[in-house]
């Protein structure tokens, strides 16, 4: 019998709810902590991100048009998918952080759990964050919170899955869509993760992710006038520059050095607007 | 460009047949291939500047809706004289395009400015009226102020083979429109192939066309780059044989500014950097004007641009 030929997998770019090469044809390898290969991945370029953007706008509409309460059964969806799929997610855990299999193990179950404890913040967001404001007349006077719109996300470089759940959940759990640029070393993960958003009623353009080199696709992020929220988790060593071109068109912006930012609601609080509006009382 | 008529004066249908029936087939693959080469060219820096603000130029910046309103044309109006109201560089469109009973308030709006006047006469988009109907259509708007009138030739005519009358009809609406430019639409997605589109372009311009446009923008298939080659050929052929240049406007279809560097690449390589000035080229669009401010501003300012930037229309 002959040997059998192997399968090699394309890693491609999450785009729009499809799996695309990069527009520039690019691609960049990906190595083990001691240099074994793992994989060739696509290597985004600013166009591949600009077309992100654009998803992302699109699909926003659709994932705020829905209910709070279909918005958590969509993430709970996902960390399902991701269960299924947990041996793989462990596997690629192991080949891009080093870890032992009981370690990656461990970190594969703490990210699905991240993606549960968000899915069930969807119909409670407005309830701890919004409230009914005391006024002097007949009126009700309500604050509620609303997404931000596109949010960009480098996520962070160390953690390549649970950081990357942290990253991607507390925006899309608010309502938000998101752009993200993943781990550049250790980008295979969350390329996996984000797969199963195809699988999970994810409404296309509602979280993309792209592979590439940070410091080339960062700044076009961050500058990106139609991006409306910046997690810079992922960079801090440029985080004063992106902030700054972030500043150009006043984006929400994250930074885990920030005062309160390990408070586990921070996140989640940035990508939120609050919109008040007044009701008459009674008829 | 040498002013040799070697076109027949055309005095009948059966003239009109001899001629248009002897013009070489157009190569379907040939035209196909050739487009799809030239779109891969690449306009970058100051060059694609340059481009960008010849095709704000060329836009005819169109409303063509039930439920146009006044304040709606004023608008498009406003839009068309100073397209990015933070840029007093932007140069403004070539026209505003719209229903004849609002030309006269789009002629009051753009007073003093050079942004022409163009309306669909001659019952756009299907064209289905008796020659009365579409004289008068065509009159009245002309009587409006209208400096250019689009008009869709008679595909039904053409497709059973009446030939003469498309010519015809197209004659008497030339006379109708005066001192005004005439634009015919050939409506090349219900002519079926670019043999058709090419007949009947020269149909057009030896009827006395100022400009031959692809489409109204209301059926399925609109402007397409290989049309547009076809169309851009005719009109070339037609400038050597007679010595007068006929313009070419695509419509439809054409919302990024991809595509309209494009077509400004197929203009330049198929009839020559003439036709590449608003007078012999025309992008009939609406959404494309936003598209290509974003792109200038993106140049400018080297960050992607919010589409909300510029005001729908």
């Amino acid at each position: 019998m002959s040997e059998r030929l192997d399968v090699k997998k394309t890693y491609k770019l999450v785009v729009n709810g499809a799996f695309a090469r990069s527009e520039s044809g690019r691609s960049y390898e990906v190595t083990t902590s001691t240099g074994a290969f793992v994989a060739n991945v696509a290597q985004a370029s600013r166009k591949d991100l600009r077309d992100a953007v654009v998803a992302a706008r699109a699909g926003q509409a659709k994932w705020w048009a829905s209910t709070a309460y279909n918005r958590g059964q969509v993430l709970y969806r996902w960390a399902e998918m991701a269960e299924a799929r947990a041996a793989e997610l462990v596997e690629h855990l192991q080949l891009a952080e080093g870890l032992k299999k009981r370690e990656a193990q461990a970190s594969v179950s703490r990210a699905i759990d991240r993606i549960v404890w968000y899915a069930g913040w969807t119909d409670k967001v407005t309830q701890v964050l919004g409230g009914a404001n005391p006024v002097a007349g007949p009126f009700f006077n309500f604050s509620l919170p609303v997404p931000s719109g596109v949010v960009g996300v480098v996520a962070p470089q160390e953690s390549s899955l649970e950081g990357f759940v942290e990253v991607v959940a507390a925006p899309l759990c608010v309502g938000n869509a998101v752009v993200a640029l993943a781990s550049e070393r250790r980008p295979t993960p969350a390329v996996v993760l984000a797969e199963m958003t195809a699988t999970a009623d994810f409404p296309g353009g509602v979280l993309n992710v792209l592979t590439g080199l940070t410091a080339e696709l960062a700044p076009h992020l961050a500058s990106h006038e139609d991006v409306d929220g910046l997690d810079l988790s992922g960079c801090a060593d440029r985080g004063d520059e992106l902030a700054r071109l972030a500043a150009a068109s006043i984006k929400r912006v994250y930074r885990e050095r920030d005062k309160g930012a390990e408070n586990p609601l921070r996140r989640l609080r940035t990508f939120v607007e609050t919109s008040t509006v007044w009701h008459t009382i009674g008829q | 460009m040498p002013a040799v008529i070697s076109v027949p004066a055309i005095a009948n249908e059966a003239e009109l047949r001899v001629f248009v029936s002897a013009l070489s087939g157009v190569d379907q693959v040939g035209v196909e291939s050739r487009v799809a080469k030239l779109g891969t060219r690449s306009l970058k820096t100051s060059t694609k500047r340059r481009a960008i603000d010849l095709a704000i130029s060329m836009v005819d910046l169109t409303t063509l809706e039930g439920a146009d309103t006044p304040g709606r044309v004023t608008s498009l109006c406003t839009k068309a004289r100073r397209p990015d109201p933070g840029d007093p560089q932007v140069p403004a469109v070539a026209a505003v395009c719209v229903y004849p009973d609002l030309v006269a308030h789009a002629r009051r709006v753009l007073e003093g400015s050079d942004v022409a006047v163009g309306a669909v006469a001659n019952a756009i988009p299907s064209g289905r009226a008796s020659l009365n109907v579409k004289l008068l259509d065509v009159a009245d708007a002309v009587a409006a102020g209208a400096h250019e009138i689009d008009m869709v030739i008679d595909r039904g005519a053409y497709l059973s083979g009446r030939w003469g009358q498309v010519f015809d009809e197209i004659v008497a609406v030339r006379a109708a429109c005066g001192e005004a430019h005439l634009k015919v639409i050939l409506e090349t997605g219900e002519l079926v192939t670019y043999d058709n589109v090419k007949r009947a372009s020269w149909i057009a311009m030896l009827a006395g066309a100022d400009f031959i446009k692809t489409s109204t923008g209301k059926v399925g298939v609109n402007a397409t780059l290989p049309v547009a080659l076809v169309m851009l050929e005719a009109a070339r052929d037609f400038a050597e044989q007679t010595g007068r240049l006929v313009g070419v406007k695509v419509a439809g279809g054409i919302r990024t500014t991809k595509d309209a560097l494009k077509y400004l690449v197929v203009v330049n390589e198929t009839a020559g950097s003439a036709w590449l000035s608003p007078e012999y080229f025309r992008f009939g669009a609406s959404s494309l004007l936003n598209d290509l401010l974003m792109q200038r501003l993106k140049q400018r300012t080297g960050a992607y641009v919010r589409p909300d930037e510029f005001s729908g229309d």
